[in-house]
């Protein structure tokens, strides 16, 4: 059992959480991820650590509120407790001899890439981000991001916030005008897709951070695999960030619809809960 | 020797009729009553070569503890396999028995032999329907880590504690049982017999803490620096999956054995209201041969797939699973496709997979393991309709431990290198199970974490501060 210690709506959809476990909080570092369940019923789903407090023994997580598991943890108040919170699960990002990155993020993926930044800035590098949403409701974390960044864009697909489009433009212009020895990205399986296409011509080593669908996190069930260069690997205990320029995208988006049909029909019996609920 | 029941097969083990079971989860196999089992007991001669005993792994006193259910002694039938033995109530029923003891039984020679296995689980399932204390040994202030709670850990932690040992067993999963919870099926090895055994070993002292990761959160070496624990048991097993490495292999509706059983078992998708989906198909396609193969392909009948079948590269006298579920599995519907192997994984326009692309196989020399390999029949090749694939290949040691931990020898595929008494190339680390051997049995297992306990013992006793 593991309490909320702090909760905060970053936006409609987006939750931000903080949980009890200093032991987690004192070993994770940027890029690894937990997996939890919500109760003794609950399902196992992994979310990639977005901060760690090791005073307060606080372990951060943000997630978007999409299937029957998210519903129920976005329903936890502080005080409150989850059934398991395990981990940190995954190999660290590696950030090793990076003086200069871009860093970029998209919609709740920007959770994960915010650590990331804060990590190259503790390490002396020179940060440059690029975060892109789909209109200025999803937006979130801009002030953390912009704090750290050496240069900053905002992108949303509808231009109602920053700039109108999606990341690959500014990250282009970034590319076009400077070098720099890494690009980040962490977001939609298509945007981190198309940020690799954006940047092979400049060669630059670029790495994605994946979030398939997994159960354990240990390596047992297989089912987070990840083509990347024509092997199979899996995103739990050989990633979760691969090279992006070998990472076979297509494939993964088909992966990760798998279970769509259920996640419907779990946010679907939900609702139907919710109103019997209000109707009594 | 007179006096014994000359009947020539074993009494049958009453089951649930296979339309019945195909639907549901419960266990299949309902146990000897009392009658039976006393009478199956009788059935052995006692016989002066005890070559049963030779063929089990761990030396269970076969004809002892099987005299003792014979005179309605069942307490004491249980305390002699208990003796050798951690998990009686599990071997007894997952134990291979035909390729252990019961293939070495004299009565076997004309007829079947003694139904040692069905015994065996008597024994168990009479000891925990009856009330009993454990005793708390004493404790001498050693304290031993145990990295994963599987049939190894299990019997190496139960071993130590017996001995007055502290022993804590660290599992990743949130549920203590490792293979046990989340391989094995309910129907097979119902999830209530492992709780009772874990309740047993916790009322010996033993700790478990769940939702740890080794490796990750804590390294085998910080177990003894940071936790302070004198002694280290790796039986982190064998859970990476394996692939065929065939094109198609991960599409949408390709799964390892591995994550299609521990939804269903650890997870409990099989259960109305489960929140974690499992893939529900129609014509269910199983590729291997083994015991989870078949644990795969009648679990996906029980969910409800209307036609399962098992494609298997070698022959149905080859098959590697124990007979009883083979024959489980044949009364429960399923299919078996032999001599086949499949060598590519079609899929259609939604992405799912839509059939399997097979080549017939046929028997060749006999491999290093002295089992005939299989080789492709020439322009063999044909098409398998399947809406979900299930790759029960066998699995590799887990990657985690010997990734993060320095000077642990391994082996190239990964297994931990480790003697008969489970040491490793680290001074206080000791091995056993699956991560040493690669995919094997849970009696296996079991004997080798029984083996690391005195080994672990012996080590304690030869320290300059002796236990």
């Amino acid at each position: 059992m593991n309490r909320i210690l702090s909760r905060k709506e970053l936006n409609k959809t987006v939750t931000l959480l903080g949980i009890e476990a200093p032991r987690i909080a004192q070993k994770a570092l940027a890029g690894q991820f937990i997996i939890l369940r919500v109760d003794d019923q609950g399902e196992r789903i992994p979310l990639t650590i977005a901060g760690c407090d090791r005073e307060r023994g606080a372990v951060t997580i943000i997630f978007q509120v999409v299937g029957g598991t998210t519903i129920a943890l976005n329903e936890k108040r502080v005080g409150e407790t989850i059934a398991d919170f395990f981990g940190p699960l995954g190999n660290p990002t590696d950030l090793e001899g990076v003086k200069k990155a871009v860093v970029v993020g998209g919609g709740v993926g920007c959770a994960i890439a915010l650590p990331i930044a804060k990590r190259l800035r503790e390490l002396g590098a020179e940060v440059h981000s690029v975060i892109g949403f789909r209109n200025s409701e999803a937006v979130i974390l801009e002030e953390e991001f912009r704090a750290l960044s050496e240069t900053f864009y905002l992108t949303t697909d509808d231009g109602s916030r920053g700039r109108h489009g999606n990341v690959c433009i500014p990250l282009k212009e970034l590319l076009e005008a400077g070098k720099y020895d890494a690009v980040y990205a962490i977001g939609p399986l298509a945007m981190m897709k198309y940020v690799a296409l954006t940047t092979k011509p400049y060669g630059v080593k670029t790495v994605a951070s994946m979030n398939p669908i997994m159960i354990d996190g240990t390596g047992m069930c297989g089912c987070c695999r990840v083509t990347v260069g024509g092997v199979t690997r899996f995103a739990c205990v050989d990633g979760p960030d691969f090279d992006a320029q070998l990472i076979d995208f297509d494939e993964a988006m088909e992966r990760s619809r798998t279970y769509l049909p259920f996640e419907a029909e779990a946010r679907e019996k939900h609702c139907r809960l919710y109103r019997k609920e209000e109707a009594q | 020797m007179t006096g014994y029941n000359k009947r020539e097969t074993k009494y049958p083990m009453p089951v649930q009729d296979p339309f019945t079971r195909s639907h549901n989860f419960s266990e299949v196999a309902l146990g000897y009553p009392e009658e039976t089992a006393k009478r199956e007991a009788a059935r052995c001669i006692h016989c002066k070569n005890r070559p049963c005993v030779n063929g089990c792994p761990v030396a269970v006193p076969i004809p002892e503890f099987i005299g003792k259910i014979a005179e309605g002694e069942y307490e004491e039938a249980y305390q002699i396999i208990s003796r050798a033995s951690s998990l009686p109530a599990v071997c007894g029923r997952v134990c291979p028995q035909e390729n252990q003891c019961e293939k070495y039984c004299t009565r076997g020679i004309k007829g079947e032999p003694v139904a040692i296995g069905r015994l065996e689980r008597f024994a168990a399932d009479r000891h925990f329907s009856h009330p009993h204390a454990a005793e708390r040994p004493v404790s001498n202030g050693h304290r031993v880590a145990v990295v994963g709670s599987g049939p190894a850990g299990l019997a190496c932690a139960g071993d130590l504690a017996k001995l007055g040992y502290e022993v804590t067993v660290f599992e990743a999963l949130h549920a203590a049982g490792g293979v046990l919870v989340y391989g094995i099926p309910e129907f097979r090895l119902p999830k209530e017999i492992v709780a009772r055994e874990i309740e047993e070993l916790a009322a010996l002292g033993v700790v478990f803490e769940t939702n740890t990761v080794i490796g990750r959160l804590y390294s085998v070496e910080e177990l003894k620096t940071e936790l302070g624990f004198e002694a280290v048991f790796l039986g982190t097993g064998a859970g990476l999956p394996r692939f065929m490495g065939i094109k198609g292999e991960n599409a949408k509706g390709v799964f390892s054995a591995n994550e299609y059983l521990t939804r269903a078992n650890l997870m409990k998708a099989y259960e109305e209201d489960a929140e974690t989906p499992i893939f529900r198909a129609k014509n269910v396609v199983v590729v291997g041969g083994g015991n989870v193969a078949m644990d795969a392909a009648r679990t996906a009948r029980r969910l409800g797939a209307a036609r399962v079948s098992v494609v298997y590269r070698r022959g149905k006298e080859e098959l590697p699973a124990r007979r009883e579920e083979v024959e489980h599995a044949l009364e429960e519907g399923i299919e078996f496709k032999f001599l086949t192997n499949p060598v590519e994984i079609l899929t259609g326009p939604d992405g799912n997979v839509c059939a399997l692309r097979c080549a017939e196989m046929e028997l060749g020399q006999p491999d290093e393991s002295g089992r005939r390999s299989p080789v492709m029949k020439p322009s063999s090749e044909f098409e398998f309709p399947a809406d979900c694939v299930i790759m029960a290949l066998g699995t590799s040691p887990n990657p985690l431990i010997r990734q993060t931990t320095a000077g642990l020898a391994t082996k190239p595929r990964g297994e931990i290198v480790a003697d008969e008494g489970g040491r490793t190339s680290l001074e206080g680390v000791f091995a056993g199970g699956d991560a040493v051997t690669g995919s094997a049995t849970v009696i296996l297992a079991m004997g080798a974490g029984k083996a690391a306990a005195k080994s672990i013992d012996a080590y304690f006793r030869s320290r300059p501060s002796a236990v």
